[in-house]
This record gives structure tokens, sequence and C-alpha cells, in this order.
């Protein structure tokens, strides 16, 4: 039997950036991963590190994240390919601008001034092959992106080199409850520990089953496709409010296209069939948003497994259940730019049983709540 | 979306045997091919070729002719000039043709692709003026292109004898043939001689070449190694090792060829489980004896499904469409196996022989686990051997990390050129086998289209377009 | 740069005109763009866009995309797979494809 402070359940990079976070303070983890670190939505996300526009419940977490990204050398001393290039939200009419500025309202007065209104000459100096005709958008200058695989990558070396142990190919089959803690069964043994996190992403239910509190998780895959490289045209990532759409330009020229369409799940054998009818939706808005991208040619659409919550926002919590045990799942698909403040807010609940980020709304008895009151009314 | 009964993807001998055995015995079938003219890469232009060409090309190339024209009066529709960007598990497919995308559905769909060469990157194989032998006999029967005289064929395999044969016939002087199968291959292969001694009319016809290069005293080097390219903007010269020296020959047009791999991309983007196979060196789909993929409805015939030649793969088609059929409700059981004995015993005996020549023809080990630091392996990421190495050190343990963190293989081929080499160098670093090592996951659209062309995307109606 | 490939001489061949690089060119009706390229002498076709360097048509069948060119305007065409037309416009594609229309 391998014992560890903490059993960690699947190596994306939550469950990385988790064991990194306890191996700073001198907290011995293993990271269980059923395939290779980073294998489904960590290592093939559109990398997007992104304040603008998130969920308010989300804003501390994600202003936190942001100072972490700025120099995330100092974590994992690799800079991740991190470009803070900025993000836009664009407005195409007077009414979406409207309600971009009640949003800059609304964050300013939590205290929050990270994101703010551009005008329309503002926006076409960031965005210059922007279709004609915007109004204005909502801008977030310290935004940007990163490569996910070389994070993860960053996140895992680091982690190996403060001790932790990650364990690839290995598939997680029951836990259990003894006197001196909790035990993980495994076809190649059985771990034991403490704590259990679990950040088992898109089989996050299943596991959070295995405490008795499961929760109402969809796995998706949202579909991203890339071009071939391009001459340099846009530096901030843009999306738009009137369409579902993450655009962004790679510094080798590559332009990344995303829109949360879907591809048609598999969860069984882990594969996603890419739905073209639904990315034809995206690239109609490229065609309307960037009219000289007509002739660019995709050369890859793909798709990664990911844990999405009716809410659309993640299990950031101790269990309600099972006493050493911590939920960190569910991200929705946006969960790439807070990694690096949830590994550490997570380190925390462990070893210090609190955290001063405000992470009541990521609570997993939310849902028990749910459950509840549908069933009384 | 438009529906039909049965989708034959390829138009060589397999897709052609497939589509004409499945329409004889009544099913509805419509054939998608890249090309302009039905019979493939092995039988392009087999049509249209004027008298002169076809003569030069040789009797197995003419033999394409009947299975063209009994594929055209079998009543199987004909959609070239079409290519394949997607197929999925749901049987949907992906088409492009003139400039627009569409989506059709079939009942069961044949996936018919063929072969391409077996990529095997060495220095200076970038260089313009380094072709596979493939492409030089698509010029040769597409565009009656020959070399001009003092070109280099440099590999191993039967095709770079034909070729250097078809070269001859047409007057072409041939500077030098540098055979690279290692001496050793020989000996491994001779165990399995007397079953390769049943199909002898492979081993009389590479004998009967051979012998036709030696009476034109074309230079004919055995035991060839460490071939290298050189040139600046083109290539100059190649160089190589012969019996422990050094030797160059000036020339602006080296032709290589170290075997054919199955196309597989096509099978791979669906889902298809694949396999290793360490005789042939290649991946390959698992099929049954009707030639079904692992995915029901989904099917897989000829030199796509593991390589075996033109005239294998006219019988596997054959099986593969009389299988469809017989899936379709249009032919019984007893009348499918009755009608498909032949070709499955043809089938059979010719599997005996493979072992013999996939021996004989090995490529050279060092060619295929260890290149060079600073050789390319993947041509249009321009990723060298050594980043690949530097990325295996770092801790990817399969391709497909090797390719998230490098970009090899997410170019434009879509890592069609330096999957293999990816994964033999791989599994050659760690000393694992080719199925730990992996091959990429294939993401479609396996042909690029235009944001514009995916954008205009018409799930077509019933009867609609075509 | 001597000349890689030399055409056969047959009796019925039937021809277009194309351009390539600016010079008519007389080519074979119905062959493929990298075939012409390759008739007409012209070395190489394209410049990757990672290192700059020159590249030809290599596997002529659709499978390596190093013969892309631009096509009566439109660049990234895979000229091993389109037949030449009467007239066609055929040149080179630099490095990082070119800005788009």
């Amino acid at each position: 039997m391998i014992k560890a402070d903490t059993i960690v359940i699947g190596g994306g990079l939550m469950g990385l950036s988790t064991a990194l976070h306890l191996a700073l303070r001198g907290y011995k983890a293993i990271v269980l991963e059923r395939h290779s670190p980073a294998r489904h939505a960590s290592g093939v996300n559109a990398g997007g590190l992104r304040q603008l526009n998130r969920h308010m419940a989300e804003i501390p977490l994600t202003v936190a994240a942001s100072e972490i990204w700025k120099n995330i050398s100092a974590l994992v001393d690799s800079d991740c390919d991190v470009v803070l290039s900025g993000q836009v939200k664009v407005a195409e009419t007077e009414a979406e601008l409207q309600s971009l500025q009640a949003r800059v309202d609304e964050l300013n007065a939590s205290g929050f001034h990270h994101e703010r209104i551009i005008d329309q000459h503002k926006l076409y100096e960031l965005v210059p092959r922007l279709v004609s005709g915007c109004v204005g958008a909502l801008y977030s200058p310290e935004d940007g992106f990163a490569r996910p695989f070389h994070a993860a990558t960053a996140f895992r070396h680091k982690a190996v080199e403060l001790g932790v142990q990650i364990i690839t190919d290995v598939d997680v089959t029951g836990v259990d409850q003894g006197d001196s803690g909790w035990s993980v069964a495994t076809a190649q043994g059985v771990f034991s520990a403490s704590n259990i996190v679990n950040c088992a992403g898109a089989w996050a239910n299943q596991v959070a089953e295995w405490f008795g509190e499961p929760v109402p998780l969809t796995p998706g895959a949202p579909m991203l496709m890339v071009t071939e490289r391009l001459p340099h045209f846009l530096d901030p990532v843009v999306g738009a409010v009137g369409h579902k759409l993450s655009f962004k330009q790679m510094p080798n020229g590559t332009v990344i296209i995303g829109g949360a369409h879907m591809a048609r799940l598999d969860l069984e054998r882990e594969h996603a069939d890419i739905d073209f009818t639904a990315l034809k939706t995206s690239a109609k808005t490229v065609t309307q948003l960037f009219p000289h991208m007509g002739s660019a040619r995709i050369v890859r659409a793909w798709a990664g497994i990911e844990a999405f919550m009716p809410d659309n926002i993640p299990v950031i919590s101790a269990s309600s259940r099972a006493r050493g045990v911590f939920h960190a799942f569910g991200f929705s698909a946006h969960g790439f730019q807070l990694s690096p403040v949830v590994g550490r807010i997570m380190s925390e609940l462990i070893i210090d049983g609190k955290t001063a980020m405000p992470i009541e709304p990521f609570d997993i008895r939310r849902f028990q709540e749910q459950e509840r009151n549908t069933s009384v009314g | 979306m438009e529906h039909h009964e049965l989708i034959v993807i390829g138009g060589g001998p397999a897709g052609l045997a497939a589509a004409t055995a499945a329409a004889n015995e009544g099913a509805e079938c419509l054939l998608l091919d890249e090309q302009s003219t039905p019979g493939g890469q092995v039988y392009r232009a087999v049509q249209t070729v004027p008298e002169q060409r076809a003569r030069l090309l040789g009797p197995d190339y003419q033999a394409g002719r009947d299975l063209v024209t009994q594929f055209e009066q079998s009543g199987a529709r004909h959609l070239p000039n079409t290519t394949v960007w997607n197929l999925n598990g749901r049987c949907e497919v992906g088409i492009l043709r003139d400039g627009k995308t569409s989506l059709l559905h079939a009942k069961r769909v044949i996936i018919a692709s063929g072969a391409m060469e077996r990529p095997v990157p060495f220095p200076g194989w970038t260089l313009p003026g380094v072709m596979p032998a493939g492409a030089g006999q698509i010029l040769l029967k597409s565009s009656a292109l020959v070399p001009a005289d003092g070109l280099v064929l440099a590999g191993s395999g039967p095709l770079l004898l034909l070729l250097a044969w078809q070269y001859l016939q047409a007057g072409v002087s041939i500077g030098a043939i540098l055979d690279m199968t290692p001496h050793g291959n020989f000996w491994r292969a001779l165990p399995r001689l007397p079953e390769a001694l049943l199909a002898h009319h492979y081993i009389i016809k590479g004998l009967r070449y051979q012998l036709q290069l030696k009476m034109a005293r074309v230079p004919y080097f055995t035991g060839v190694r460490n071939l290298r390219a050189t040139g600046t903007d083109s290539i100059e010269a190649v160089e190589f090792d012969h019996r422990n020296t050094s030797k160059r020959i000036e020339t602006s047009l080296l032709l290589t060829h170290f075997g054919v791999v199955p196309d597989s991309h096509l099978s791979r983007c669906a889902g298809c489980d694949h396999r290793w196979d360490s005789a042939q060196l290649c991946w390959r789909p698992q099929t049954d004896e009707w030639c079904n993929s692992s995915l029901a409805g989904i099917a897989i015939a000829g030199d796509g499904a593991g390589i075996g030649g033109a005239v294998a793969a006219r019988h596997a088609g054959r099986i593969a469409g009389l299988g469809s059929a017989h899936a379709l409700g249009h032919v019984g059981s007893m009348r499918r196996d009755e009608i498909g004995r032949d070709d499955q015993r043809w089938l059979n005996d010719d599997l005996r022989v493979r072992p013999f020549l996939e021996a004989m023809f090995r490529p050279p080990p060092e060619l295929l686990y260890q290149p060079d630091d600073a050789t390319v392996i993947c041509r249009c990421e321009e990723i060298t051997a050594g980043q690949v190495r530097r990325a295996i050190q770092d801790g990817h343990h399969d391709t497909n990390q090797v390719k998230f963190l490098t970009r090899c293989g997410m170019g434009p081929c879509q890592g069609r050129q330096c999957n293999n080499a990816v994964g033999q160098l791989l599994a050659h670093e760690l000393d694992v086998d080719m199925m730990a090592a992996g091959g990429y996951r294939i993401r479609p659209p396996i042909r690029p289209l235009t944001i514009s062309q995916l954008a205009a995307l018409e799930d077509m109606q019933a009867g609609g377009g075509a | 740069m001597p000349q890689r490939f030399r055409r056969l001489q047959e009796p019925d061949g039937r021809w277009v005109e194309v351009e390539i690089e600016g010079t008519k060119t007389r080519v074979l009706e119905g062959e493929s763009v990298a075939a012409a390229i390759f008739a007409s002498g012209l070395p190489w076709c394209r410049t990757t866009p990672v290192s700059g360097a020159p590249r030809a048509p290599y596997c002529m069948m659709g499978v390596c995309f190093e013969c892309l060119v631009e096509i009566n305007g439109v660049p990234n065409r895979q000229s091993c797979q389109i037949s030449v037309e009467q007239g066609m416009q055929i040149r080179r594609q630099p490095g990082a494809s070119p800005e788009y229309p």
C-alpha cells in the first residue's frame, strides 16, 4: 500500500495544481490519472486567460488567478506561453453596449475595475480587421491566453520536482474509509491517505457518488477548430455579445476558433464526434465578424471532454458527507484560467480547514438543497 | 441530408470492385472519388491514357481497364472530383465538390482509401527534387512526364524496380539505383520462401525487372546505407555509404521508395479500432472476413485495410461489396458465400506470400528508428527528430503528447507524413511497443476546408445536389 | 537549375495554356497543376511558413500538402489535386500564406 497525505483523483490541470500547492506547503500528494496528464479538457481547451464577463461569483477568484498568471514563472518555472494581449467582447448594437455598461457598473460597485467599456475608435485600434459597424466593446486589458498543454506540463514538472507522485494509466475503482483514513482501490494496488480530492472532470460525479453526494453534472465536449498559419492580424482574444465565439490568433499565426458548440460525445469510448452542422455556426460567425477569414483553411477540429454544471459555475468545496474529502470539478469549460487559484484554495481547505477566498457559491450542497426544494415544492 | 444505401469511398481497385459487386446484387451505391477518372493511384488515368503510354506502363496496369468497365456497367453511381473530409461512426460523410461542402448519410460505408508511400525521414528529404517513387509514377501515368536523364532511385521494394523498368521502356537513362534493402533481409525472408513460391509470379516479375536493368547497365548499388540528399534550394547530389565507403552522385532528382502503408486517416478519424502491424510496419484497421471494421456499418477493403496490392484489393473489394449487399438485405448468405468463395480463397493464398515480401523488403531499421537529431520529421511544422527526442525525455510518452507539445503533426498534412516516424522513434527510445506509443488521434476535417466552405455547409435534401 | 522532368512525345496530346509565375506555358489538358509545374521546369512552388525553405510538390496524391500554390489569386490550393484549365494563373506561395483579400 502506498501512503500519502492526500490522493488527488484526476491528473488534469486542477488536480496537478492542487497537488503542486500541497507540495509547496510540504504535504505529500499522489495524483492518480487514468490516462496521461491533461488527457482531456485540460490539454486541449482554448487556453483563454479570461476574467472578462465571468459569473459574478467567480470574480474574486478570477482576479486572484490573473495575478498569478502575470508571473506564472514564479509558480512553475515556465511562462506557459502566456500572452497577455487582452480580451474584448464586441457589441454590435447600442443595446448590446448598454448591457455591457450595466455589467461594468455592477463590477465597479463591488470594487472591481479589471473590465471597462471601450468605444468604437479604441475597438478598431485593437481589432483592425473586425467587420465595420460595431459600436464598442467590453475590454479586459490584462487578460489573454496561454497554451494549455504547455501549462499542464509545467505544472506537472514543478509538482514532480516538489515530490508529488503522478501515477498514470491507473483506473480508480472505488474508495473505502478505514480507521486511519481513506484507501483508494485501483488495478495497480491500494493507495491510502487522510484526504481525497476529486478532480475527475467529466467523471467527477462517479467519484462524488462514492461519497453519497451525487451532483447534476453533464459531461460535454465543446468544439474548437484551428486554421493554418496566417499573417499576424490580431492581438486580443475576441468574443461577441450577440454570438457564441472565442477567436484568437496564436503567435505562430494559427487562429483558434471556439463557440461552445458541442460535439456528440460518447463518454464510454471517450470519443467525441465533431458535429459539423453545429460547427458551421461558428464558421458563419467568423465570416460575419472577420470577412477576410473566409478563405482561411481549417486544418483541424476537436473537442475536449469537460464537466458542465447546471448553473455553469464549478464545485469548489469540502465534501458535505465525508471527512477529508474535497471537490474541484464542473468548471463548465472555463476552468483553465482559474486553475492556479483553485489549486491554492484546495490546499488551504485541506491544510488549514478554511480559505480566505469566497467559495460559498461553489459549495456542493447547493445541489442537495435544490433537490430538497424540488422534492418539497 | 442526402441518404444512400451504400457509399464507397475511393475509386481504386478495392472501391471499384466493392461498388460493382454491391450494385450487381441490387444495392443502391454511390462511389466518391477524389480523382476525375476511376482507377485510383494504381490504375490512374487507365481509361484515358494513350495507347503508347499504356504499353509502356505494362500489362498489370492495363488490367485495370476491365475493372473500370465492369464498374461502369454495374449501375453504381460515380461522383468524381469529390473530396471526403469527414466520416463518423454514424456513417455520415462530409464531402467537398466544386467548392461546395455537404453531408451525406448512408446505411453502410465501405472505405477504400488505398495506400500511400511509407514516409521515411532522412537528411535532405524535404529538398525540392526529392520525391517518392509513387509520385514519379503518377507523373508518368497522368502527364507522360519522365525524369530527365541521370535521376537516382533509392530505397527498397518492388515498386522501385517496376518504376525503373518503366523508365527504361520510356528511354530514360537512370543515373543509379541505390538498393537499401538490408543484406540480412534475404536470410530472414528465406524460411518464408516455400509459401511464397505459391505466388511465384511476384518473384519472377521482380527477377525479370532486375535482369533487364542489368542488361541496360544501370548502375546498381546494393546494401546502401546512410542516404542523404544535399543541396541548398534544391537537391544537387545524393550521398550514401556503400561497402564502407562514402559515395556521391550529382543529380537533380531522387525518387525514393520504402514500401507503402495504408492511408488510414479516414478510418482512424471515424474511430475504427486499429492495431500496429509489426510485419507491415503500419497501423491497420481491425476487420473481419467480410471486411467489416469495429464500427457498425463501416467496412474497409483493399490496401487501406493492410497492404496486399492491386489484385488483392480487387478481391477484397468484391468481398466487402458482397458483405454490404448482404447486410442491406439484397443477397442471402448462401449466395453471398458462393460468389465470394473464390475471392476468399485467392486472398487466403495471397496471404501466404505476404510474409516473404514483407520480410524481404523490410526497410532498414536505422532509417525507421534512429533518424539523426537534425533530420526533419514533421515536414509541415519542420520539427526535427531532436525536438521529438527532447519531448520524449521531458516525460511525454505517447505520440499525441509529443504532438501537443511540439506541434509535430499539427500542420496541414495532419500527421500523415510524421505519425509513424514519431511513433517508431518513441517506441525505440522508450523500448515500448507501438500500441503503447500510439498513433495520433485523427481530427477532422481530414482535408482542410476553408471557413467559407464550412459556413456554407449544406445538409443536402434527398434527391438534391450532386 | 536543370529540368527534372521531360514530356514523352505522344501523337494525340491535347493542350491548354496556363501562366506559371507569369510565363505562358503549354500543358496537357486534364493534368494536375502540380504536374504542370514540373513540366514547366519551375524548381519549387512555395516556401514554408516556419523557416522559409523552398518546397516542391512531393507525393502527387494529396497526402503531403507540399504543393500549395496560389491559383487565380486564391492561396493554399493543393496543386496536385486540381486540374489545369485554360488561362489559369499559377503563382508560387510565399511563407505564411499571403494577406487574404
